[in-house]
């Protein structure tokens, strides 16, 4: 656990996404992000985009290679396609953040739950039309894995794995910096079907600090 | 029964084909520690691709082995795994870049080593997708057949070498035409310091579509409803 010493009433820039809305925003080379667990427990799914070539993106497998671990934490540097580091984290109160588990979607709701979830709002949905509102139109072929802030995915030494329980709770945040000018994509989960969040889908806060 | 196709990779060998619902891939580690870095794509509609994720959360593991599916971002499956003689494969480290070659095994190049010249994961991937009009765009988390990866209860991550010896075997069977592009690049957690990919046979056979009691599909009930969303999609297409 690392805590912050940024003040949120010096943030640039600050929202609320509710959840199962998305956002998109650039963060600036320097510039301190932070993510906020509003109410505990929730999922929030990110992605990052190199802002000056979107086909340089956060790579889920360079991350842990870059690390030799799975899971994120104060320290961790996030790693691009590219071989870039995007944004490193420098304070974090959760504790770990899952970069294995990828985003819901509908289609994968079909194959996890029940066919008939298959309309339920899911992750994909919101990355792809938050994609398509970027300046540069991202399709899904710009979507891969992402990182679930706040979500608990534990590996046994066995090789199972599990959907915890959250480690998260109301007012804990990850925060990091940006080593280059980043596009940053989060899906704030509307998943109804996973006990992780108990059934309930809440709102987390974004802040930028210069 | 005569493969349709019999190929040995030998050095940082590279492979890219379709291979059509039925058909199995079976792939054997010649000498031992191999490594089979795998990419798989919808021949049909390519942004349908090998989904790492769904994989390990559709099937609450890891790690593969028989008889686990490889899911699609799509909610479906790309292939069965229906023959493993090592028991664990990694799908969560990637591959190898031309940097980390460097740092890892110094300067090895095509003038002075001709085939003996030292290759990497990402550039037989990039190769091997171009010739299917794919790209960087669909770089996504790997298979590594042959390669044990292990977590402890921090996260930290150790290979275990000796997980494949000389003549085990790995086989698939495709689930939908399936374009699967691969090379035999050493794992990135390789701990060999010396620059050695080992040959791989590869060997594509005649086969049948599994029935629905089938091992693969039966171990999970994700894996029958997966295999569900298969058949719709191939009756509404075929
Ligand atoms: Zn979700």
């Amino acid at each position: 656990m690392t805590e912050s010493t940024m003040n949120p009433a010096d943030a640039t820039h600050r929202h609320v996404i509710p959840a199962g809305d998305w956002w998109v925003h650039e963060i600036k080379r320097g510039q301190t992000f932070r993510i906020h667990d509003l109410e505990g427990n929730q999922a929030a799914d990110t992605l990052f985009y190199n802002a000056a070539d979107p086909t340089d993106r956060y790579s889920a497998d360079g991350t842990i290679q870059a690390q030799q671990a799975l899971y994120l934490s104060t320290g961790t540097k996030l790693m691009s396609t590219e071989g870039n580091v995007l944004l490193e984290i420098t304070a974090d109160t959760c504790g770990r953040h899952d970069t294995l588990g990828g985003a819901c979607s509908r289609e994968s709701n079909t194959m996890r739950y029940a066919h008939d979830k298959e309309c339920m709002h899911a992750c994909r949905d919101s990355f792809i039309r938050g994609a398509q509102e970027w300046k540069v139109e991202l399709t899904k072929r710009d979507i891969a894995c992402n990182i679930n802030f706040f979500m608990n995915v534990p590996v046994s030494p066995e090789g199972g794995l599990t959907f915890a329980d959250g480690i998260s709770a109301p007012g804990r945040y990850v925060e990091m910096v940006a080593a280059m000018d980043v596009v940053c994509l989060i899906s704030n989960c509307p998943q109804l079907n996973n006990p992780c969040n108990g059934w309930n889908p809440t709102p987390v806060e974004v802040l930028i600090w210069d | 029964m005569k493969p349709i196709l019999e190929r040995t990779l030998s050095g940082a060998g590279m492979w890219s084909g379709i291979i059509s619902r039925g058909k199995r891939l079976r792939l054997t580690d010649l000498e031992g520690g191999a490594n089979v870095g795998m990419l798989l794509y919808n021949a049909l509609e390519r942004h349908e691709r090998y989904n790492m994720p769904d994989t390990l959360k559709g099937q609450h593991i890891f790690y593969l082995r028989a008889p686990y599916c490889l899911h699609s971002d799509m909610g479906r499956l790309l292939a069965s795994i229906v023959r493993d003689d090592c028991g664990w494969h990694d799908t969560v480290c990637g591959h190898s870049d031309a940097a980390r070659v460097l740092a890892k095994y110094g300067e090895h190049n095509y003038q002075e080593a001709r085939n003996e010249w030292y290759r990497n994961g990402r550039d037989c991937f990039l190769i091997e997708l171009a010739k299917w009009g794919l790209g960087k765009k669909d770089l996504v988390p790997n298979l590594n057949w042959f390669s044990k990866v292990v977590a402890d209860e921090a996260g930290k991550l150790s290979f275990v070498s000796g997980n494949s010896k000389a003549g085990d075997i790995v086989e698939l069977r495709f689930e939908v035409d399936t374009l699967v592009v691969l090379n035999t690049c050493q794992h990135p957690f390789d701990p060999d310091p010396v620059y050695h990919p080992h040959p791989v046979k590869l060997e594509v056979l005649q086969g049948d579509n599994p029935a629905t009691d089938d091992p693969s599909f039966a171990i999970r009930p994700e894996n029958v409803r997966a295999w569900e969303n298969n058949e719709t999609y191939h009756s509404l297409r075929f």
